[in-house]
């Protein structure tokens, strides 16, 4: 996006012709993937639940441009993996899903 | 020779609240999925009884699933628009890190979800984290 030159929120139609860029065509077509993957974990699992979790992809990425692209990895990002990775330790721990009293078992108490 | 024009750098109101935008809208999008999802039922078994299509067409068919998608779309364009004018080193890392925390208070708020101790501390420690890695 920063290859483009500046767009103008009274032009929103220069926003909408990005779309098609080439690169944002592959990113869109993987995130769908994504996002059905996402959506069938929401289907059965708390919002407090997934997102901590999806967020571990951010290590799968860190590694892979660790051990695939070879770039360095500052102690500042080594700390953010062993952060995220320990939250989602801690949230996997728990129930995926809220449990809901049945709705008379709700009356009685 | 040529002079390179100077970079119009947003001020600090202007970044906070393109920041504040996508914040917003992809909370506002990510409770309204995660309420037609729990709505529509476990994607799993509506799949084993009727098929892929079956499991498409219940996505399809739930208008809060679209009120969401809206809002997300709305993150979507924004971040756009803002790594127009910022650069990426702050956009994604704020954005990424603000959102795990304001969905925790709104999945609290809006859903009733169960955010104990340990949802709080693991919403905070992927927040930092994710900040640290994308920086």
């Amino acid at each position: 996006m920063t290859s483009m030159p500046p767009i103008a929120l009274d032009h929103p139609a220069t926003l909408i012709a990005a779309v098609f860029t080439p690169w944002i065509v592959l990113g869109i077509a993987l995130l769908i993937g994504y996002f059905a993957s996402y959506l069938t974990a929401l289907s059965w699992a708390d919002l407090t639940f997934v997102m901590p979790a999806a967020g571990l992809g951010n290590v799968v990425i860190a590694l892979l441009s660790r051990y695939w692209l070879h770039e360095s990895i500052s102690p500042e990002r080594w700390a953010g993996i062993v952060l995220i990775t320990v939250g989602v330790g801690f949230v996997a721990q728990g129930p995926s899903l809220t449990e809901r009293p049945a709705q008379g078992k709700e009356l009685t108490q | 020779m040529t002079i390179p024009l100077p970079a119009l750098q947003p001020g600090l109101w202007a970044a906070s609240s393109m920041i504040a935008a996508i914040v917003l809208a992809s909370t506002a999008g990510e409770v309204l999925t995660a309420a037609a999802m729990k709505s529509i039922g476990d994607l799993d078994e509506i799949r084993a009884h009727s098929g892929l299509k079956g499991a498409i067409r219940a996505v399809l068919t739930c208008p809060l699933f679209f009120a969401g998608v809206g809002f997300l779309a709305l993150a979507f364009f924004s971040l756009l628009y803002s790594l127009n004018h910022l650069p990426v080193s702050l956009v994604a890392p704020a954005s990424a890190s603000l959102t795990l925390v304001t969905n925790a208070i709104a999945a609290k708020l809006f859903l009733h979800e169960n955010v104990d101790r340990r949802r709080w501390a693991s919403a905070v420690l992927v927040c930092i984290g994710v900040y640290l890695l994308a920086h």
